[in-house]
């Protein structure tokens, strides 16, 4: 495409609306309007100079704003819908959730289910809307930059008359022999920390023009941080798994390919104290009636040494002992352990007394891990029991089979053999809590309750996230990309001198009332006017209260 | 300790309110109008209101002291210092652009805002696990500064309203402006409700059958209009309730709404009876001296200023507390999304105002729609969508 040369010698792209150097209309359209459209000083964009082919068409819609602020509205609008019912993630795991939203919110839950809206941030749907949004972020900051660097880049001090006629801050004063007005002119500039240029006796001061670069900054901070969110689903960038640790236990961390073990030494659960604790809390405690303190997994790690033979006990070498609390998860090697959940009292070991039922004579007593049961337990001599079955959740199936919910020992039942002198074929004993039954005809013997051991459990969550850094990076640098657009704004004055009469321009990307100040300051003391503002006058009906 | 704390809030209430009346002569004041300067009424409401901000602050550190944190752990202390940060945010702009009409807006707000926060529990609470670390100071008190400074361009866009939206004949302008008062009026009259019925200490209790079928009991602290599921009364001599939900329904919650349109309704018809026309026509003589850019141009430095503080305090300080304390950075809670909602509202609003030029009547009607999001998220998100968030 042809390039626009303008009368002042400069050569602009194709597409420009005011002069780069001069800032004289290149557009004859535009001609008539009284203030200049100054948003991106008037330059080239590609988006509003070419819409033939369909990259063009593409690129138009995704540099458009009013696409990119429907892009933000729509998303916003579907991440509210998310929040009416809780998402998938948050209601009890053991119900299925197509049950679940029907039980809890009737038809209403029932729809929002067959939506997908129970689990609406993970829709292709919603991915899709956030790509979208970032395509545009993309190209409308491509289109807009490059234009607007250029621009400000090649601006000259002198400007063209229409070009400061048509700035929305500007005023003539007439006036002879002004140099020593001038001079104090660029003095009030200089302290108001204007950057002061001057060419043929005309005067440009500018100051925090690295502002215009603010939004650009903070759209690639966003970029960042958006490709940081992608990285999670490459493999190996992300661990999230959970392990259940009861006292005593020694364990591999999930997520990390058997190189680490955790163990637990105890779960300890603090809860405030009346006496104890500071006396300010009583009220909050006797009315709430229990507040938790402090939840505690004291854990040693362990290293696992030399490589994973099948089958094989692995050697392991103690790395560090520490302790997990709520907000100080254990971290080794890009690995970190958080304490999330846990079980007071959980059944682990059950005692039973082999007993004669007529004489109560006891013969040795039984002790059942729960959770490594022994096939047989040899008691004094001619005795012992053998384990045949063993229900660590017992519940009488359907077809009255005895049967196991689950291999938590909630309800722990077993079938025991017993052996003894007087029946070496063994008695079989049904044994559950609270109740014995025996299937095969009358015993002589029965096995006994004679206590339980219990153990805590604590929840640890284990986390490796290497997206982590990307994605800090990338709220940095939207942080600084933020800040530097809205709290520094770019100002420009402009003073010319023509046929004995002074023109002063302004222009700033924000905040007017700051822009008028600075040049209240600067022309105190010097015979130029206060220059008006052409677009309040434009409307005015509140002349004079002009702050 | 706590008890000194609980006064000089009350102290600071009460001067805020105060301070209105005089920001309120302030504009009526013809004198110092036309000129630049602040006139006397305006001096002393805004010195009023300073005092008032550091008796607030004194609440703040003697609850701090009492406690052992600062107190920002439950929705009582963090909307009273929400409420704190707005009087805040109001002195530092009134500092930029001397104008008293925002008093007269914010101070009542944020009046109101503290009277609603006294209406949730008191009691200074001990910290849960989770709530144990020092983001907890870092990041309520961030985004609470952030909401706050949003909050200002609510005021300045509720005046700029008042005075550019026609009241001489009715239109879907003068609708939604008279819905902004009616809202405002209705939280008055919840505030209202609230006080009259603890200070006659009011009780009932009730067994009902929860949605499990359940006995469950619910204590009410308002006369039941709104019974719960197969409520049964309790409590001698107290009034039967008129209407029952299902079990589906949070009846207490139900009734305290009920209760506070009621309250509002009475309220609105009562001041609509006095004033023989809209509240927002009443005020609009208040505000006809305002000059229209000045507080178009307030409403959007106050979101220019406050945006980043909210992204930073509720986007990013959340984000790097949620990965210490929950493990990972986001989860999708309600008070999560509803943060990220409000920081794609504004930032649409930005983009909006930036590059399709919504000045003026557009962007104060957005300021407005930006408050009631914000507004959302402070209270509604944890009162009725319970998340992890819910430590009220």
């Amino acid at each position: 495409m042809a390039e626009v040369k303008c009368e002042c010698g400069h050569v602009n792209p194709h597409g420009t609306v005011l002069c780069e150097a001069c800032g004289r209309l290149l557009d004859e359209t535009q001609a008539d309007n009284k203030l200049v459209e100054m948003r991106y000083e008037g330059s080239a964009r590609r988006s509003q100079t070419y819409n033939k082919t369909i990259v063009d068409k593409i690129w138009n819609f995704f540099s458009s704003v009013k696409v990119g602020v429907w892009l933000i509205v729509i998303t916003l609008v579907a991440s509210a819908v998310g929040t009416i019912l809780p998402q998938e993630m948050y209601i009890p795991p053991n119900v299925p959730p197509e049950q679940h939203y029907e039980q809890e919110y009737g038809w209403f839950g029932k729809l929002y289910y067959q939506l997908g809206f129970h689990n609406l941030y993970s829709s292709w749907w919603y991915l899709i809307l956030i790509a979208l949004i970032g395509t545009s972020i993309l190209i409308a900051s491509i289109d807009r930059f490059f234009p607007l660097y250029r621009s400000l880049k090649k601006q000259k001090v002198s400007r063209h008359e229409s070009f400061l006629k048509r700035q929305r801050v500007f005023g003539i004063t007439k006036g002879e022999n002004i140099e020593t007005d001038f001079e104090e002119i660029k003095k009030n500039l200089r302290n108001q920390r204007y950057n002061v240029r001057e060419e043929n006796g005309n005067i440009l001061a500018e100051k925090g023009r690295f502002s215009r670069w603010g939004p650009y900054v903070n759209h690639i901070g966003l970029i960042v941080f958006l490709i940081g969110a992608m990285l999670r689903f490459v493999p190996g960038m992300y661990v999230d798994e959970l392990v259940w640790l009861r006292e005593g236990e020694t364990k591999e961390m999930p997520g990390t390919k058997g190189e680490y073990y955790l163990s637990s030494e105890k779960f300890i659960l603090e809860v405030y104290d009346k006496e104890k604790d500071d006396k300010d809390f009583t009220a909050a405690i006797d009315k709430t009636g229990m507040i938790a303190k402090n939840y505690q997994s004291d854990v040693t790690l362990y290293e696992r040494v030399g490589k994973v033979i099948p089958g094989e006990k692995p050697e392991l070498k103690k790395i560090k002992e520490d302790q997990i609390k709520v907000n100080q998860p254990l971290k080794h090697d890009r690995y970190a352990a958080y304490q999330v959940d846990y079980k007071l009292d959980e059944l682990n070991k059950m005692k039973l007394n082999l007993t004669n039922k007529k004489s109560g004579e006891q013969f040795g007593m039984v002790t059942v891990d729960l959770y490594n049961p022994k096939p047989k337990y040899e008691l004094k001599k001619g005795y012992s029991v053998e384990l045949m079955s063993y229900f660590p959740d017992f519940e009488f199936a359907e077809n009255g089979e005895p049967s196991t919910k689950s291999r938590i020992p909630n309800n722990p039942a077993f079938i025991f053999k017993m052996f003894t002198p007087d029946k070496p074929k063994g008695e079989v004993s049904f044994v559950a809590i609270k109740q014995t039954l025996e299937p095969l005809g009358d015993n002589d013997y029965k096995m006994t309750f004679a206590g339980i051991e219990t153990k805590n459990v604590s929840a640890l969550t284990i986390r490796k996230d290497l997206t982590l850094w990307i994605i800090f990076l990338g709220g940095v640098i939207f942080m600084i990309g933020v800040v530097q657009g809205a709290y520094w704004n770019h100002r420009r004055i402009w003073l010319q001198k023509k046929d004995g009469e002074i023109m002063l321009a302004g222009h700033t990307n924000k905040n007017w009332h700051g822009l008028k100040r600075d040049i209240n300051r600067v022309i105190e003391n010097t015979i130029i006017d206060e220059p008006a503002d052409q677009l309040q006058e434009k409307k005015s009906a509140n002349k004079g209260e002009d702050n | 300790m706590a008890q000194i704390s609980s006064n000089l809030l009350y102290i600071a209430f009460v001067l805020y309110l105060v301070a209105t009346f005089f920001f309120a002569g302030a504009i009526k004041d013809k004198r110092g109008q036309t000129e630049k300067k602040q006139n006397k009424w305006a001096i002393i409401g805004i010195s009023i209101t300073v005092i008032g901000f550091i008796a607030q602050i004194g609440y703040f550190i003697t609850r701090w002291i009492a406690s052992g944190h600062a107190p920002v752990s439950n929705l009582f202390e963090f909307t009273t210092f929400f409420g704190m940060m707005l009087v805040g945010a109001f002195i530092v702009i009134y500092m930029i652009y001397k104008t008293p009409a925002l008093g007269v807006f914010t101070l009542p707000v944020a009046v109101l805002v503290i009277a609603y926060a006294s209406m949730f529990p008191r009691d200074i609470s001990p910290l849960i696990p989770a709530l144990q670390s020092d983001w907890l100071h870092i990041h309520v008190t961030t985004a609470a500064a952030g909401e706050a400074i949003l909050a200002i361009s609510f005021a300045a866009g509720l005046i700029y309203l008042l005075k550019s939206v026609d009241q001489s004949k009715r239109s879907k302008s003068t609708f939604w402006l008279e819905a902004t008062m009616f809202t405002l009026v209705t939280t008055l009259g919840f505030v209202l409700v609230a006080t009259t019925f603890s200070m006659m200490d009011y009780k009932a209790d009730f067994i009902y059958m929860d949605k499990n079928n359940i006995e469950a009991k619910a204590s009410y602290t308002l006369p039941p209009l709104i019974g719960p599921h197969e409520g049964k009364l309790q409590t001698p001599d107290k009034m039967e309730p008129l209407a029952e939900v299902p079990a589906m329904i949070n009846a207490k919650k139900m009734n305290t709404v009920v209760w506070s349109i009621v309250a509002g309704i009475v309220l609105y018809g009562i001041i609509r009876l006095i004033l023989r026309k809209r509240i927002a026509a009443k005020l609009q003589p208040l505000v006809k001296n305002i000059n229209l850019d000045l507080v178009d141009e307030i409403g959007y430095r106050a979101v220019m200023i406050g945006f980043p503080i909210f992204t930073l305090g509720a986007l990013i300080f959340a984000m790097i507390w949620a990965q210490i304390a929950w493990t990972r950075f986001w989860g999708w809670d309600p008070k999560e999304v509803w943060a990220l909602i409000t920081f794609l509202f504004y930032a649409a609003f930005l983009h909006l105002r930036l590059s399709r030029g919504w000045h003026g009547e557009k962007s104060a009607w957005l300021a407005m729609i930006g408050f009631i999001i914000i507004m959302f998220n402070l209270i509604a998100v944890n009162l009725i969508i319970a998340g992890l968030h819910s430590y009220a």
